[in-house]
């Protein structure tokens, strides 16, 4: 009999990491060791906490990790806000991998990618990243465009800063909405940032972030000169079943659980104008 | 082609040695439940209040139980079904209804508590003799001389003749006292029933016009509003239905433990797509066109052209405000002006 | 009723063209005889579809609250027993009277395929609490005799285990579909108890039999005091629950203890259960009723 992908296997959380102020990083194990299962970059799992409710999340860790799987969730709702509260050991009930991927062994190969993410919008591109740092020689330049509220709201700030900046073939252009103390890099919101830097209207662009964000990067990356066929995001509905069934996140002939969460904007374009 | 009297109905489902499903009334209201002594059949009923979905996709069911000790969780699953049972007296329209739900259901990755009670069911379907003025079964390409099941009944004058359409059917159909019997009766039923359906209000209904090419012009035609005024968002469409399969998953502290179930659900409720952030459908009409845009034109769309309305005709019988899918094909379709 | 309709469709064409309302809240007819539906004509193209007459039965009433913000006012046609719910919402301040230009029409009692409504056999009254004109004739005037509390007090009349096992049977068919709730004047909460996840009563189907009984329960107690007895809630019921039983129990027993009270009526905004007496009834008399 085929395993039900609406009953959850258990995990562990084994590490708990804050990286803002309402962001913070969780580490989840199989009970025995190593991974609950595994999965493609970009995709989701459901995380649930009997008695408190079940969502879903995109994996932020990369798939080339054969450790562990991370999960970056901001506090916003009931749910996360118990997640939140959670210690290293506490077991949770996890159920995945769901969703599409960005098309890593596709249309992305070979390219040169633009990541251009708004706060926790970083969450799902960074598997993406990572994925690409584990495979250089399978793709062209990296340039990452990071923006958030302010510095302390910059997710995942050390390893950008340790890692990513550091190495050949990747820029990180990092902003922030208002000047503050401590920080001399750039000011300003993400999508004016994008214009400010000018790309090449050539490789892929993967955009996450607030709808706002997204709504005017595309604009920007339009007067650059970018096609949509060319720019991927990622939507996000309400989702329970993960599976395409419920019914919950259906939107014009497509499910965001099944046929989404990642989208190529073109692909956005024939949906009925509902989000 | 086999026969038995409609008098010896009740002893034939007595004696299936399983469970049986029918419709059976009770103070006045037809509805499918399962056959216990001292039901009163109701056979010959065309349209039962809430359809036979129930068999299959119940409108609650438990998924799986949880125990959560410390920072532990237990988790047991629930038992899928198991006993083969028999659904007796089902109508073409539910019976294609669940070729809708398959296609949800069955699709990749499989529903494992569905499939099993698919499997397990014999259906013995119940041609129908006199199709009301609300059934437009036939616009969606349904039979109602030929539902497509294990075993047909067609009631002639004071008996049932019997047909076997696959090999457990027959297996069922050979287990009862039943007498040979003429194909013409038969033959001169279906045609009678094809006449009268024929003859029903919304028999002609043209579909022209839904269909995926068209997804855009018709999410922006401003006959919405008023398709939608009178909506209460109640989602007695919804529960009515054969082929709505929308559903919740929610836990509930027994004080034991939590149990996760599942439950129908509706697209016309105001919390069906409420996130943290808001919800892309804040009033009715988005709600309401969500609806019947799924079923005429997004369902069609991913299940190559089949509708996800088998012209039952409940919606038109059940709203309280007297919307229904008919106003809505009449309204928007090409063809109906 | 045609006289009526036609005068009354004549009326709101005038009011339409000289500009005095913005659109008509009214029926449209279906596709069969009785199925009419409530409508919106903005129009006097649209109004060509607009129908008054004896399937008139819906309470326009709520559907008002859609338009209390709207552009110019909005002409609505009331029935008596819909014009106490309006009135009822004013009192609340839900609605805003300067928005609506209310018709109050002759109602000589309404049907649907199966005859005369529940509601339709203990008419309250025929004449409007509220409008701005009316147009009925003498026939819609007269008030045909009904005892509306008779199925109550046979209801108080069984034993504790008969009421119990009444309720418990008629409630078992309750599916949650919500459209009492969804079309009950009274009900105009912005966010419903039912739908608030942290409530811990808002499941929408029955994890345990009890909690479609509670719901009622629940419901008929936030509404006591308020509820005008206009009877949508068991006309829409898909189930046939006569949901009316528990609301007029309510109304029967509000009258008994503080005096009769109609809902709807006048400008007093504070009902028995919300203003508080030396005369009140002592809180030991429910429970002296509860042993009866």
């Amino acid at each position: 009999m085929n395993k039900e992908s609406l009953v959850p296997v258990l995990g562990v959380v084994t590490d708990v990491r804050v990286d803002t102020p309402d962001v913070k990083t969780f580490r989840v194990n199989a009970l025995t060791g190593g991974k609950c299962f595994e999965h493609k970059p970009g995709q989701c799992a459901m995380l649930s906490i009997p008695g408190v409710g079940e969502a879903m999340f995109s994996i932020t860790s990369s798939p080339t990790n054969e450790e562990y799987m991370e999960f970056s969730i901001k506090k916003c709702g009931c749910l996360t806000t118990w997640l939140h509260q959670m210690e290293v050991g506490q077991q949770i009930a996890i159920r995945g991998p769901y969703g599409n991927a960005f098309p890593v062994d596709g249309d992305l190969k070979g390219q040169n990618l633009l990541f251009i993410a708004g706060g926790i919008g970083l969450a799902p591109l960074r598997s993406v990243i990572n994925y690409v740092r584990d495979n250089r020689k399978d793709y062209g330049n990296i340039d990452i465009v990071y923006g958030s509220r302010s510095k302390e709201d910059l997710v995942d700030y050390p390893e950008i800063t340790n890692e990513w900046c550091k190495e050949a073939g990747i820029s990180v252009h990092l902003t922030i909405d208002r000047a503050e103390e401590g920080w001399d890099g750039h000011v300003g919101f993400v999508p004016s940032y994008v214009t400010e830097l000018g790309f090449n209207p050539d490789g892929r662009v993967l955009v996450c972030g607030p709808p706002i964000m997204i709504k005017f990067v595309l604009q920007a990356l339009d007067k650059l000169g970018y096609d949509h066929k060319q720019v991927y995001t990622t939507m996000e509905l309400r989702m329970k079943c993960g599976i395409g069934k419920c019914g919950r996140c259906n939107i014009g002939s497509k499910y965001v659980c099944k046929d989404g969460p990642v989208f190529r904007f073109d692909q956005l374009g024939e949906l009925p104008d509902e989000y | 082609m086999r026969k038995f009297a409609a008098s010896q109905a009740e002893s034939i489902i007595r004696s299936i040695p399983m469970p049986v499903y029918l419709p059976v009334e009770k103070e006045g209201l037809v509805e499918y439940a399962r056959y216990e002594e001292g039901v009163k059949l109701a056979l010959d009923t065309c349209k039962t209040e809430k359809s036979p979905k129930d068999v299959l996709f119940p409108q609650w069911e438990d998924l799986m139980h949880f125990r959560v000790e410390g920072k532990n969780i237990t988790l047991t699953e629930q038992e899928r079904c198991s006993q083969d049972y028999v659904l007796f007296g089902a109508r073409a329209c539910d019976i294609r209804a669940f070729k809708v739900l398959d296609k949800v259901f069955l699709a990749d990755p499989v529903d494992t508590y569905y499939a099993a009670r698919r499997q397990h069911g014999i259906i013995v379907a119940m041609a129908c003799g006199e199709p009301l003025d609300s059934c437009f079964c036939g616009v969606f390409g349904v039979d109602p001389a030929e539902p497509e099941a294990d075993v047909i009944l067609w009631k002639v004058g004071e008996e049932y003749y019997a047909d076997s359409r696959t090999e457990k059917g027959k297996k069922l159909l050979d287990s009862w006292p039943t007498q040979p019997a003429e194909e013409a009766p038969v033959k001169a039923a279906k045609a009678d029933i094809a006449k009268k359906l024929d003859s029903k209000p919304f028999a002609h209904l043209n579909l022209k016009g839904f269909d995926g090419d068209h997804m855009k012009e018709l999410f922006a035609s401003p006959k919405w509003k008023q398709l939608s005024l009178a909506c209460l968002g109640c989602g007695s469409c919804t529960f009515a239905c054969p082929t709505c399969q929308c559903y919740d998953i929610r836990d509930y502290d027994t004080g034991h433990g939590v149990q996760r179930y599942r439950c129908w659900d509706s697209c016309m409720y105001s919390d069906f797509t409420l996130m943290a952030a808001g919800t892309p459908r804040p009033t009715q009409l988005e709600r309401y066109r969500q609806r019947f845009m799924h079923k005429l034109v997004y369902f069609p769309a991913n299940n190559d052209g089949m509708y996800s309305c088998v012209g039952c005709g409940r919606c038109v019988r059940k709203c309280p405000m007297n919307l229904n899918i008919v106003k809505v094909i009449k309204a928007l379709g090409e063809g109906n002006k | 009723m045609q006289v009526i309709a036609n005068a009354i469709k004549k009326r709101a064409l005038e009011l339409l063209a000289d500009g005095t309302v913005a659109r008509v809240l009214g029926w449209q007819p279906g596709e069969q005889q009785s199925d009419w539906s409530p409508a919106l004509f903005e129009s006097a193209d649209d109004m060509k579809d607009f129908v008054y007459g004896k399937y008139a039965g819906a309470n326009l009433s709520k559907t008002c609250l859609k338009f209390n913000k709207a552009e110019g006012k909005t002409l609505v046609v009331l029935k008596p027993c819909d014009a106490l719910s309006f009135n009822q919402l004013l009192k609340e301040h839900r609605l805003n009277r300067d928005k609506f230009y209310i018709i109050g029409a002759g109602c000589k009692g309404m049907e649907d395929e199966n005859g005369l409504l529940l509601k339709c056999q203990c008419c309250k009254g025929k004449t409007f609490e509220v409008f701005d004109e009316v147009i009925d004739d003498e026939e819609s005037r007269r008030l045909p005799p009904s005892d509306r509390f008779e199925q109550v007090a046979r209801l108080e009349k069984m034993t504790h285990q008969e009421r119990f096992d009444f309720w418990r049977s008629e409630l078992s068919r309750c599916i949650r579909c919500n459209a009492c709730r969804n079309v009950c004047p009274a009900c105009t909460c912005q966010k419903c108890v039912f739908d608030n996840p942290d409530s811990g009563v808002a499941a929408k189907a029955n994890t345990t039999d009890f909690e479609e009984n509670m719901f009622h329960i629940i419901r008929a107690f936030h509404v006591a005091g308020r509820c005008t007895d206009c009877g949508e809630c068991s006309r829409v019921c898909p189930q046939h629950i006569p949901l009316h039983l528990l609301n007029r129990k309510f109304i029967k027993d509000i009258d008994e203890l503080y005096g009769d009270y109609q809902a709807g009526i006048g400008e007093e905004e504070r009902t028995p259960l919300t203003t508080y007496t030396k005369t009140d009834a002592d809180p030991g008399v429910v429970h002296e009723r509860g042993n009866e």
